[in-house]
Formats: C-alpha cells, sequence, structure tokens
C-alpha cells in the first residue's frame, strides 16, 4: 500500500470499507505526521488520544454495518471555529484558554458523518491576515518553501493539506482566506456562496462576509466535504433554506459549451507575468475541454480593497467589543476598575493586526465620519455586486482569473507595510463583496517552483459548476498531484 | 488627515490602551490606509442603494417558544471570576467622597 497519507477521501472510503486499514491506523499514520512536520506549526492543538477514540468508535461502527459517508475519515478544523470540550483560540491571546461548551454547526455535521476530528489549525488572529504571521501561537511556514508564507488567514489548514497532515479541511473566508492560502500551498478550496454553509459557532469577523468552507487536493474531496457542510441551519438565520444539488455525481458533466468570462480589470500591472502565463495556460486548456471564452469588464474592481478594508474592520469593531475580559476569555490583573479592566484585557488580549482593525473600524463608524466612509463603501460594494450580476446575465457562465497576484512571499516581507498585504487581497476580496462562491485551484508553479493558484467564480448558489469546472480542468492536468517533499516524511 | 489626538480619542472608544510608541505607529498606519480609501469618494453613488446583506434578506422570525440553552453553571465556568451566580468585576459605581 502506498502511503495512506496520499490517498483521497474517495480512496480512503473504499480502503476502509475494504479492511485494508482501520480508521486507527489511519489516524495514527496523521498523527505521526503531524509530529514529524513541527516546524510547519500547522496545528495550533493536537487531541491524540481525542482522535484515536474517535477511530477506534468509527472502527466498531464500521463492524455494526454503519456507512456513513465520512465514516472513520480524519479531517482538521481551522481554530476560528468552536469543537465542543477542544480549545479554540482563534489564534489570539484573548482567547487563548477558551473551551467552548458547544460546537459549531459545520463541526457537528462532519462528525454526524463520522468523521474525526484531529485538531485545530493555525490562522491569522481573528482570521486578519493574509500571510499567517499574525498568530499568537507563531506564523505558518509554507511547506513548499519553509522561509515563505502559506498565505492567510487559513495558512494552517492550507498547509497541512499540502504536506498531507489531514486528507482534508475547514477554513474560514472573509476576503480570501480559503482561496489565498490555496493558491500558495497547491490545493483546491472553495468559498461557498454566502448562506450556503451556517457560521453558526464560528468566531465572527466581518459577520456580512464570513463563510466556511473545505480545503482539500482535489475538486473531488472539496466537492465530497462541501456537500456535508452546505444546508439550513435554524441557529443561523443567514444561512438560506435552498435545496443543495449532488455535488459529486454531477462532477463528469463536462464544460462543453460552458461560456468563461475573463476579466479584464484582473490582468493588470501588479500580476506577476509568470502568474498571467500560467493563468492563461489554463484558460487555453478549459477551451480545448469545449468551454468558451469573452472577456468581461468588472469596472468597479480596482475600488473593492478599500471597499473591504472599511466594511471588514467595521464590522470587526463591532464583533470583538464582545471580548471585555469579563465574561469569557482573557481578563488583565490588577485593574484598579472596570473601564481599566476593559482596556487592559483587550489591549493585552489583542495582536497588533486585530488593534489596526479595530482602530479603523471605530473610526469608520465614528459619528461625522460614518457617511463619508461606511455609508459609501456600503454603495460601492452594490455596485461591485451588480458588476458581476451584469456579466453573469449578459455574457458568462463562470468567471476565470488568477487566485492572487504573486506567489507566495517571503516571511516578514511584508509586515511592515499594512497596505501592501491588503493589496494581496485584490482578486479574491469582490467575491466576497457579491457573496458569491468562488474556488481555488492548482494551475502551475512559477520558476522558483511555488504554486499558482486559478480562481474560478460562480453564480449565487451556483457550486456544482464550479466544481464541474474544475473537475474537468484537474482531470486532463497533472498540477494538483505534485506534492512538496514533506509531504512525503 | 487624522490627528494625533484623534487617534487618542478612538482608542479610547474602542476600548484599547496605546503607549505612545503603539499610538504613533496606528497614528502612520491609519493615515496611510485611510488616505488610501479616499478614491472612493470620487464614485458617484448618489443613485445607488447600500448594501448591508447581499441576498437582501430582512428579518428572519421564529415562533418565541422555550427551548434548552446553555446551563448557567456551564456559562459561568468560562468567566474569569465568579461569586455564586454572579460574574465578579472589580469596582463600577464611583463611591465619591473619601473612599
Amino acid at each position: 500500500m502506498s502511503d495512506l497519507t496520499h490517498l483521497s477521501i474517495s480512496d480512503l472510503r473504499t480502503g476502509l470499507a475494504g479492511k485494508k486499514f482501520s480508521s486507527r491506523e489511519l489516524t495514527q499514520t496523521y498523527l505521526d505526521k503531524i509530529d514529524k512536520t513541527k516546524e510547519l506549526n500547522a496545528f495550533i492543538l493536537v487531541d491524540r488520544d481525542k482522535a484515536l477514540a474517535a477511530a477506534d468508535q468509527a472502527d466498531k461502527m464500521r463492524a455494526a454495518g454503519s456507512n456513513l459517508p465520512l465514516l472513520g475519515i480524519p479531517g482538521a478544523i481551522k481554530d476560528m471555529i468552536l469543537t465542543k470540550d477542544v480549545r479554540t483560540t482563534a489564534a489570539s491571546k484573548i482567547l487563548q484558554n477558551f473551551v467552548p461548551p458547544y460546537s459549531a454547526t459545520v463541526v457537528n455535521r462532519l462528525e454526524a458523518a463520522g468523521s474525526i476530528v484531529l485538531g485545530k489549525t493555525n490562522l491569522d488572529e481573528f482570521a486578519m491576515g493574509s500571510s499567517n504571521e499574525n498568530s499568537a501561537f507563531g506564523a505558518v511556514k509554507n511547506p513548499w518553501d519553509i522561509e515563505r508564507v502559506p498565505g492567510g488567514s487559513s495558512g494552517g489548514s492550507a498547509a497541512a493539506i499540502a504536506a498531507c497532515l489531514a486528507p482534508y479541511a475547514l477554513g474560514t473566508d472573509t476576503g480570501g482566506s480559503i482561496r489565498q492560502p490555496a493558491s500558495f500551498c497547491n490545493i483546491v478550496g472553495i468559498k461557498p456562496t454566502y448562506g450556503r454553509v451556517s457560521r453558526y459557532g464560528v468566531v465572527a469577523y466581518a459577520s456580512s462576509l464570513d463563510q466556511v468552507g473545505p480545503m482539500a487536493r482535489t475538486v473531488q474531496d472539496c466537492a465530497e466535504i462541501c456537500q456535508v457542510l452546505s444546508g439550513h441551519d435554524e441557529f443561523d438565520s443567514t444561512s438560506v433554506d435552498k435545496p443543495v444539488p449532488q455535488y459529486v455525481a454531477g462532477l463528469k458533466k463536462g464544460v462543453k459549451g460552458l461560456r468563461l468570462g475573463i476579466p479584464k480589470e484582473y490582468f493588470i500591472k501588479g500580476l506577476d507575468p509568470e502568474v498571467e502565463k500560467a493563468v492563461r495556460g489554463a484558460i487555453k486548456q478549459l477551451e480545448s475541454l469545449g468551454a468558451t471564452t469573452v472577456e468581461i469588464s468588472l469596472p468597479h474592481t480596482e475600488l473593492a480593497v478599500a471597499v473591504y478594508y472599511i466594511l471588514a474592520p467595521a464590522e470587526a469593531s463591532s464583533n470583538l467589543a464582545r471580548y471585555d475580559g469579563v465574561r469569557y476569555g482573557y481578563r488583565a490583573q490588577g485593574s484598579k476598575d472596570l473601564m481599566d479592566l476593559y482596556c487592559r484585557s483587550r489591549s493585552e488580549g489583542f495582536g497588533q493586526e486585530v488593534q489596526r482593525r479595530i482602530m479603523i473600524g471605530t473610526y469608520v463608524l465614528s459619528s461625522g465620519y460614518f457617511d463619508a466612509f461606511y455609508l459609501k463603501a456600503q454603495k460601492v460594494r452594490t455596485l461591485i455586486a451588480q458588476d458581476f450580476q451584469k456579466a453573469f446575465a449578459e455574457k458568462c457562465d463562470v468567471i476565470v482569473s488568477p487566485t492572487a497576484p504573486t506567489t507566495a512571499f517571503r516571511i516578514a516581507e511584508k509586515v511592515t507595510d499594512p497596505l501592501a498585504m491588503y493589496l494581496n487581497d485584490i482578486f479574491t476580496i469582490p467575491v466576497n463583496l457579491a457573496g458569491l462562491p468562488g474556488m481555488s485551484l492548482p494551475c502551475g508553479f512559477d520558476s522558483k517552483g511555488l504554486p499558482i493558484g486559478l480562481q474560478l467564480i460562480g453564480k449565487p448558489w451556483d457550486e456544482e459548476t464550479l466544481f464541474n469546472a474544475g473537475f474537468a480542468y484537474e482531470s486532463g492536468t497533472e498540477w494538483h498531484k505534485r506534492l512538496p517533499e514533506m509531504a512525503k516524511v | 488627515m487624522i490627528s494625533n489626538e484623534d487617534v487618542k480619542k478612538l482608542a479610547l472608544l474602542a476600548r484599547l490602551n496605546l503607549s505612545e510608541p503603539e499610538a504613533q505607529r496606528l497614528h502612520k498606519d491609519l493615515n496611510s490606509i485611510l488616505g488610501y480609501m479616499e478614491r472612493l469618494q470620487k464614485v458617484d453613488v448618489s443613485k445607488v442603494d447600500p448594501m448591508s446583506h447581499v441576498h437582501g434578506a430582512t428579518n428572519v422570525f421564529r415562533e418565541d417558544e422555550l427551548k434548552p440553552s446553555l446551563p448557567v453553571e456551564a456559562a459561568l465556568e468560562l468567566a474569569p471570576d465568579h461569586s455564586g451566580r454572579f460574574i465578579r468585576v472589580p469596582i463600577v459605581i464611583d463611591q465619591g467622597g473619601e473612599n
């Protein structure tokens, strides 16, 4: 048997069902590999005993005849997502000892499908960042080059998948936090349509933009996990009660006649020529499979970063007001009164980038600036969403673009310039602002051997077409099969 | 452009204590970031509605009925300091006088 950790979810299912290996053996193999790759810092917490007990339970259930879709298959959970009785930190000192009394709906769904939680993956504190350098638990390294960032904020999840430390992981995506690290680490990640997946039990960053989604090494694996995650949840009033298609069953539809929109505003100065070449190559490949292409315009693209960095910090400053050192989380010692306790707990508990965004958010919501910044940004958000509506109504079924303007940059390269860091999200942010589904998948490597991601953007609720197009492309290419040396230990 | 004083006022609103070097660093960052936001001012949005929710959802109601919720004891376990069924905090009300 080849390395178990390289297998896809469907191969794992077949192997478990055919008794080629037990869930305990599989889980043990992943846990051992996590131990051997500690320098990546992909995990904040690994609960070996709990994972192995769950694996034994899964093996017992299988012996008793259960065939749940993910029975005995392990996964990793971004530490932004609550797991009952397992510490959840959002990579922040302010939650460093927080043990949630309940699990997020997505975690309950995965466990009900038979899956096992291996551990909690590292991230930028409160999912604020594009490099995973803003973690109170230290930066995550990119398995393709440990001197480079894995992207963020779901950097731990992306690094774990690239290094084969889990078959799938959950990420969250507010402005690109699933797709950009997927791009930097040569894996697949999808941010579903806003409202497709429950946010209940997910630490809130910017509630009108946040969405949970899967990260894995193939399109089919992402489709399998997305199937389990999707659907209405009475505990999240923004989750929508719509039927969820059978994603895996439809994967072989192909792309014949599919109209691909190529947004001219996404192929601009600042886009790394090697990234552009790989993305253009992927578009040609899709054409050779029967898709047609059409140039489209999304004229408000250049405003998206400004809109996002008003709205997201505004929502964050409000959401993070709950961390006051009173009801749960970190409390500073020796405060002289309640006000002092609030201020000191928050200053000592939040990291630098989180404090920066709280300050921006407080500013744009404060009286005198609300209309000029917050309200204005909400209006320009409408224009950005309308750009997409028009393109989909008139010209195309899917939009194809690079996921990020560059490949993975060096650790510490951008930390002193927050604006340069923010501009890294220019191609992913508009998708969150418009609430659309977006996927990143491997489409090549640059001359330094670093992965390049292709982004597919769909109509609202049309994850299905992204999976189909992604699957068709992936089936004709080998990029996703390349693994970093670290995955072979 | 915002001033150093503005930064201190904002920090108070946000319930953050900033040291002098932190305040200076944030002052610089905020001016750079807010300067970038200026590009929005040239966009004509006089006929555009603001978007707060992508699918235009409004209120979502449910029946007002009793359902199980987190037990008080479990919630109190999470509090940094509690006494009986109450969360304990430092003094809130100014007692005035010589106290």
